[in-house]
């Protein structure tokens, strides 16, 4: 960030241009991570490492708290310490704060917070944009100002801050979360002068003054009684009644400043419309170029934008409309179940009820309709059809736009072929994959078109749920008028596939315009191109009349040593297609960026991403399209047709890219969703694949437990079952002390398979004449692909080892059980799904399992499909997600409903004893669980108990019938990153730790906030690099393993399986046994960590013999025999911590940029290191006096 | 009685520099070792492969996990750019020149002609007095020839005399077919000193795992001989600047080298085992020695057992090899 003199017009997204204003104007900020705000934060953070100084010439103090509680508490703080603060925040964050907010508004303190308007987690979480979080603090106090654009967010933000000073009252400025936060547009940029002359200094001064300080004692937060309360809180009207004004002053001076006018309400359109629509956010850039259509044929309409929301200026309002008006339709983003209508429709009703008459003699209809749930498209054709229903003759008084409701028949039919004519502006679609670079160098194209051309950008990105293989979507757009088009492109000039198969998976060509430019990177020719193709892609190539070209840009990045980045070539081959700039130009300026971007990395990285831009013009080859589809293969289905149908109609659809298409009656109303459905998605990811060598192999299955997605895997089986296996089939004799008789064999999944090679890495089994050679190797998937599909399938008809002759605590073993956690969306060589793998395996049959929101929450439970799974008998996980914050408590409960039914029906069996058979009850009752065959043979009482439920009064049958299942132990997991364990969730871990309830703990520990970039929790080690610590982190890692252990009761165990794999299982299963409270802390790599997982394992065998992660288990069990609970499973330290950290970004980082604190934070990292080993040593060496003793 | 000396043009109070090694990484031991009577220090190595593959694998790596995934659209600060370029050593080039008052030789380690040569340009403009140019290549391909690789370091050369005007040095390993003439060369392509020699990481086998493994042990007095031999062969034949690099540890290692022919001496392993003040004993030592044989001056000593100036020549070359043997028969 530079400081503006005067304004100056650039692209950025609306989080950078809203945190650009709000750092300017603020002291101090609280932070807190949350979708999709993180990047104001985050970028704040930046500016303040870098020393960029705020309006005062001063550098904000930039505190990252524990959770948006936290962060609202510490600017309530900062606040009433006479600071100008502010925070970011969206969705639950924003609900976490409300406590607060009622306190700031109470106490009429000047504060103004920036929040993404985003959807609250209902039946399912979303990240994206709606009302809903904004909606839901409406109550508080809070002025409420809203934003529609980029450029609105910038300055919005300013008069927010301008405003709360003299008006006293907090304000809450608001935009769509992603269609706004993350849309790059060009704006004007508000110099300082501008800034300074919109904030009131004497306002500043007097809220400096208002500041708790013994210089001027004052108390406040009191308590008060009946006789005063009341009272106190109507004193504070008269700043509610001066806002509005406040703020339009605000306004006009703004627009003194700068040209740019606002108003509480600015209506556009026909002055004597005769339909209006009112909106909130960004839906009114959209209904006004859709009003100005319309009013261009003949029609008379107008579009009202709240801008302040709360307080809500009824006379404003009504002065904003045209007295011609006879119909008015809110539009609201958010809904509100049960209400009687949702809350801006309800609040211009009553104020058109109340006051309307002042106005029309005969009150204006008011109707209300819902859009845009989660940032579903809002497009000028929903647009057209809200004024068409308006001009209906019977209008509903509620309705949907944007979705097909077959349920409650509330949706409007609109017309989707519908497209604004006179198209302004050239626009452009590209897919891609997020490791191919395309969003960046699609980002670094709206640049160089905004910077060279002066032309008006914008772009805005799609981005995959998936981690693994990820997907984008670009949706560019410039032109000589500025951009209001806040929606998908919808009738692009060009349309660029980067990725070949995107085109037959996802709807590539849907958006090309009649005559558009395709271009597509194939390994195909240009004489070749064609044939490969399916029928529906010729079709529309065709029927579109599409100019098509193809690139072969992998061999060009091959020939370069450019790897798989293709951006560049892409890019290149965009500008030789597109006659936008002169070609050399254009060539000219991405060489320029490539410069600015690499030079500090190396000139030769330069010089190859040159050679890669040389290459790619003559690249480009011209498909002469045939008059007639040559084809015959149909496009194939994401889908199997052996799929279940709900799978096959509706996560098919879903994965097609034609979610939007399905109706409200496909969708489960609870967000119940079954489970099971990953393995029918074949994403074919993996570029090579584990090739076995039955021969080499030693049976360890150590392949099969550090596998991430569970794509290879291990079964002992009788010789017969080999009856009609395969050609290719491997099978060798099972080499096991106790099972005689059986094969034996380790196969992958090859379309699951990411390709990851950690399966590779770990194998242990040399060829004694050829090192190079194990007994995995990789090979190329595409030939191997369909007999490995095949011999996977055969693999799969296979019987199942039996549960019960396997032991859940030695690593072999452990691998024989099915996984039931499968083919995640989860990274390529992720460090936390072995273990969610490990526990499903062992547990998984009757495991329940809370799950906190983060990274685990995604890969577990984002749709389209979902990895958890159950086993041949139908049995598996039940897994749940609440929220962020509430998960261990969220997991007790499940625990004590699993209790309480477990009591229930023991009740009944002791009621029932003797109708049932006492000896029978009693076995029931008394029945050993602790093992495999314990637990089948339970089961088997149950089955039985079933068998005998006649015997009691029919109208408890049912009742037992249902608890019956309870009589099988479950076992109740709660699963978490350290985001959740270390901070925002510590207390209600804390608080389960402390019950001594039988639950199990498992802390998948990457050491920052994964989920949402990296930002440094309380894990993150002394000296890591992360956001939020971008001089790396001062202080220690919180040792939660020793903080869980002063309990007493609690077993505690640090496992890393790289660095020990049998100590992860024994401790999965004892901590699963102990009948007690289990935490269990897992050392999980993570792509934050800045290193190529493939060493993942390696890494975590440095993390152990290092002693930065010291392997335990701490037993209290083992008080009984005298011995001390905690034993280590690694030795003292072997190696200096330095081995550890050299090899991995976060460390490196703070070398490259600033080695003496490196150096230092090193230094004390190894002291800690090494007094933490000494704790754990004398733990370990000394008994522990009795708890309660 | 004088112990000053001239390498690379620099005029050194001694011939005892400290080597290339991590040694020179903190300002305040490279203090110590000037206070102990270090005459220069050459920094830790700026590696070609630091500069090139692994800068750009861990640029793609980073790249390639951006802009992804809706929630994370990068996983590292932005203002934390991650450089593996030479930023950090270049800084620690004007932390040292700061530091310490002895000239600060860098030293930039790789194989091939390429875009890495011109960081000896920006550790010109850092402050480095001189640069050692290690030249560390292992041939694996027999398609190649020694002369061939030979050129190539010719290239490298010539590469680096392009880019700076400072004197640098070409530290070189043992292997090569003709020292003397590679040497001329190495004058003719524009260096100024040669170092002998440096000193490869062996990989070491691990039987058990079926493994190789990079070992680096530091050096022992015995290794003093090979350097002592092509020391003296290219002593007065050269107008290079001579280093000896390797072996040094004790006095009479030290008066040998200076005898063989050696300008400097780079100290490095005796240094990392014993600590900053065993420098300083083996200068005090070696003054004494010279003390004690009468020599006014190192120069006096310079290459006075050299190949040229021996009253055996013929030990430095084959009939040392038969001697030996016949030695050993005994």
């Amino acid at each position: 960030m530079q400081t503006q003199n005067g304004e100056a017009r650039r692209s950025m997204d609306g989080n950078e241009a809203t945190a650009y204003v709000a750092y300017r104007l603020s002291e101090t900020i609280a932070l807190y991570p949350i979708t999709p705000s993180t990047p104001m934060g985050e970028i704040s953070d930046e500016w303040a490492a870098k020393g960029t100084q705020n309006l005062w010439s001063h550098v904000p103090k930039i505190v990252e708290m524990q959770s948006e509680a936290g962060a609202a508490g510490a600017v309530h703080g900062m606040l009433q310490g006479g600071s100008l603060s502010t925070t970011f925040t969206a969705s639950q964050g924003l609900l976490l704060m409300i406590p607060i907010m009622y306190k700031l508004a109470g106490q009429l303190i000047p504060f103004c917070m920036h929040v993404t308007a985003r959807s609250l987690a209902t039946h399912a979480l979303s990240i994206f944009g709606d009302h809903s979080d904004v909606m839901s603090v409406r109550q508080t106090g809070f002025a409420l100002l809203s934003s529609a654009s980029v450029q609105e967010a910038h300055d919005l933000a300013c008069i927010a801050h301008a405003a709360t000073l003299p008006s006293r009252v907090p304000f809450l400025h608001f935009f769509d979360g992603f269609r706004t936060s993350h849309e790059i547009n060009d704006l004007e940029i508000l110099s300082d002068d501008v800034l300074r002359a919109m904030m009131d200094e004497n306002a500043i001064q007097a809220h400096a003054k208002r500041a708790m300080t013994p210089d001027h004692p004052s108390i406040r937060g009191t308590a008060q009684n009946p006789d005063a309360f009341f009272q106190a809180r109507e004193a504070a009207n008269p700043f509610y009644a001066a806002l509005p004004g406040i703020v339009q002053e605000a306004m006009f001076r703004f627009a003194s400043l700068t040209g740019r006018s606002y108003h509480l309400f600015d209506y556009t359109g026909d002055p004597e419309a005769d339909r209006v629509v009112v909106v909130m956010g960004s839906g009114g850039e959209t209904l006004r170029e859709t009003s100005l259509h319309l009013n261009s044929t003949g029609q008379r309409t107008g579009v009202l934008q709240v801008r302040l929301y709360r307080p809500f200026d009824s006379w404003s309002f009504l002065n904003a409309l045209p007295a011609s008006v006879k119909h008015i339709t809110v539009l609201d983003r958010t809904k509100e179940p049960g209400a009687p209508g949702e809350p801006l429709f309800l609040d211009i009703s009553s104020v058109v009820r109340a006051k309307g008459s002042t106005k029309w003699p005969v009150l204006p209809r008011v109707t209300g309709g819902r859009f845009g749930l989660a940032s579903k498209e809002f497009t000028p054709a929903m647009a057209m059809a809200v004024f068409a229903e308006m001009q209906s003759d019977s209008p509903r008084e509620e309705f949907t736009i944007g979705i097909e409701d077959d349920i409650s028949g509330l949706s409007l039919r609109y017309d989707k072929d519908f497209r604004l004519p006179g198209q302004k502006f050239n626009q452009a679609v590209f897919f891609g994959l997020g490791s191919d670079g395309t969003v960046g160098a699609n980002k670094n194209t709206i640049k160089i078109i905004a910077k060279k051309l002066n032309l008006h950008a914008q772009a805005y990105f799609v981005y995959d749920s998936k981690k693994a293989g990820a997907v984008t979507v670009s949706h560019l757009r410039f032109g000589k008028e500025p951009i209001h088009a806040p929606y998908l492109v919808e009738s692009a000039d060009f349309v660029g596939c980067h990725q070949y198969h995107l085109l037959e998976q996802q709807p590539v060509l849907e958006a090309a315009r009649e005559g558009a430019i395709f271009l597509l990177n194939t390994p195909h020719g240009a004489d070749t191109a064609w044939d490969h193709l399916s029928h529906e892609t010729q079709e529309m190539i065709i029927a579109k009349k599409l100019k098509f070209y193809v690139i072969d840009a992998y061999k060009i990045a091959r020939e370069t040593g450019m790897g798989a980045r293709i951006n560049t070539i892409m890019q290149v081959a965009y500008f030789a297609l597109c006659d936008i700039l002169p070609l050399d130009q254009a060539i000219s300026e991405i060489k320029s960026a490539i410069e600015k971007s690499y030079a500090r990395k190396g000139a030769d990285l330069v010089q190859k991403n040159w050679n890669a831009v040389d290459k790619s013009v003559e690249g480009v080859h011209e498909v002469v399209v045939p008059t007639r589809v040559t084809a015959t293969m149909p496009r194939p289905f994401p889908i199997p047709v052996e799929a279940p149908e709900f799978v096959r109609e509706v996560s098919g659809t879903l994965l097609a890219g034609r979610g939007d298409e399905l109706p409200v009656s496909a969708f489960p109303p609870d967000g119940v969703w079954p489970t099971g459905t990953s393995k029918w998605e074949k994403r074919n990811l993996a570029q090579e694949l584990p090739v076995w060598d039955s021969a080499l192999c030693i049976q360890c299955n150590k392949c099969v437990i550090v596998c991430p997605h569970a794509a290879i895997r291990a079964k002992y089986y009788p010789e017969e079952a080999l009856a009609g296996a395969p050609e290719t089939f491997q099978s060798v004799a099972f080499r096991s002390p106790d099972i005689s008789g059986q094969h034996y064999t380790i196969q992958v999944a090859p379309e699951d398979c990411t390709g990851c090679r950690l399966c590779i890495n770990v194998c242990p089994a040399k060829d004694k004449t050829n090192a190079k050679h194990k007994a995995l190797d990789a090979a190329p998937q595409a030939p191997i692909r369909e007999s490995e599909r095949l011999n996977f399938e055969f693999f799969e008809s296979l019987p199942a080892p039996d549960r019960t002759r396997l032991k859940t605590d030695i690593v072999k073993d452990s691998q024989f059980f099915v996984p039931l956690f499968e083919y995640s969306g989860a990274c390529v060589g992720c460090g936390e799904t072995p273990y969610i793998k490990l526990v499903t395996q062992l547990f998984g049959d009757r495991a329940i399992i809370a799950n906190a929101t983060g990274c685990s929450s995604i890969y577990g439970g984002n749709l389209p499909t979902t990895p958890y799974t159950v086993n041949g008998d139908g049995r598996g996980p039940a897994w749940g997600n609440s929220l962020f914050e509430d998960n261990a408590e969220f997991g007790l409960g499940l625990r004590v409903s699993v209790n309480d039914k477990e009591t229930q029906a023991h009740e009944m069996l002791v009621a029932f004893r003797d109708p049932l058979g006492a000896d029978f009850v009693a076995e029931i009752l008394a029945a050993d669980q602790s093992t495999e065959a314990g637990i089948a043979a339970q089961r088997d009482r149950v089955s039985e108990l079933r068998n005998r439920l006649g015997r009691i009064p029919e109208n408890l049958r049912s009742r037992l019938d249902g608890l019956a299942d309870y009589l099988v132990k479950k076992s109740v997991w709660i699963v978490g990153g350290d985001g959740w364990a270390y901070d925002i969730g510590f207390g209600g871990l804390d608080h389960v730790l402390s019950l001594g309830e039988n639950i199990n703990i498992l802390v998948l520990d990457t050491e920052v906030y994964s989920n949402t970039g990296g930002q440094a929790s309380k894990s993150t080690p002394t000296g890591a690099v992360a956001k939020f610590a971008t001089s790396g982190k001062s202080q220690a890692k919180k040792d939660l393993g020793l903080y869980a252990m002063s309990y007493g009761d609690v077993y505690v165990a640090k496992i890393a399986l790289g660095g020990k794999d049998s100590q992860t299982v024994k401790a999965l299963a004892e901590a699963e046994a102990y009948p007690g409270t289990s935490l269990i802390i897992a050392y999980s790599h993570c792509i934050a960590h800045g290193y190529s997982l493939l060493h993942g394992l390696e890494q975590q065998k440095l993390a152990v013999d290092t002693g930065y992660w010291p392997l335990y288990r701490h037993d209290p069990r083992r008080r009984v025999a005298g011995l001390a609970p905690l034993v280590l499973d690694s030795p003292a330290p072997k190696l200096p911590l330095s081995r550890f950290t050299e090899n991995e970004i976060r460390y490196r980082f703070l070398e490259a940029t600033n080695k003496e604190r490196a150096t230092a934070l090193a230094h004390v990292a190894q002291e800690h290191v090494n007094a933490r080993y000494e704790i754990y040593r004398r733990m370990a060496t000394s008994s522990l006096p009795e708890k309660n003793s | 009685m004088k112990l000053t000396t001239n390498y690379l043009g620099l005029e050194l109070k001694s011939p005892f520099v400290v080597g290339a090694s991590p040694l020179g990484d903190d300002p305040d031991m490279a203090k110590r070792l000037e206070d102990c009577g270090a005459s220069a220090l050459v920094m830790h190595s700026l590696f070609e492969e630091q500069l090139t593959s692994e800068s750009a694998a861990l640029t793609a790596l980073t790249e390639s996990i951006e802009e992804s995934y809706a929630e994370a659209l990068s996983y590292f600060p932005e203002s934390a750019e991650y450089a593996l370029g030479p930023e950090d050593y270049l800084d620690h080039i004007s932390r040292l020149k700061k530091r310490v008052s002895i000239p600060v030789i860098a030293s930039l380690n790789g194989r091939t002609p390429g875009g890495w040569i011109g960081h000896a340009k920006l550790m010109e403009e850092a402050g480095a007095d001189a640069i050692e140019l290690n030249i560390y290549d292992v041939p694996t391909d027999q398609e190649e020839s020694g002369a061939e690789l030979e050129a190539r370091v010719m290239e490298v050369i010539s590469g680096v005399r392009g880019k700076v005007k400072i004197p640098f040095a070409v530290k070189l390993s043992p292997f090569y077919s003709s020292l003397p003439n590679l040497a001329k060369n190495i004058h003719l392509a524009g260096a100024n000193g040669l170092v002998l020699f440096n000193r490869f990481y062996q990989p070491d086998l691990d039987i058990e795992d079926l493994n190789v493994e990079p070992k680096l042990f530091l050096s022992t007095s015995s290794e003093l001989l090979l350097r002592l031999r092509w020391m003296a062969i290219l002593h007065g034949k050269s107008p290079l600047s001579l280093a000896l690099s390797g072996g040094v540890h004790k006095v009479h290692d030290a008066v040998k080298g200076v005898m063989a022919g050696a300008d400097v001496l780079q100290i490095v392993s005796l240094i990392l085992r014993h600590g900053p003040q065993s420098l300083e004993t083996l200068i005090k030592d070696f003054t004494a020695w010279m003390q004690e044989h009468d020599y006014k001056d190192v120069a006096e000593m310079r290459g006075c057992l050299s190949h040229r100036n021996s009253p055996d020549p013929g030990a430095f070359e084959r009939a040392n090899y038969l001697r030996v043997l016949q030695l050993w028969k005994v």
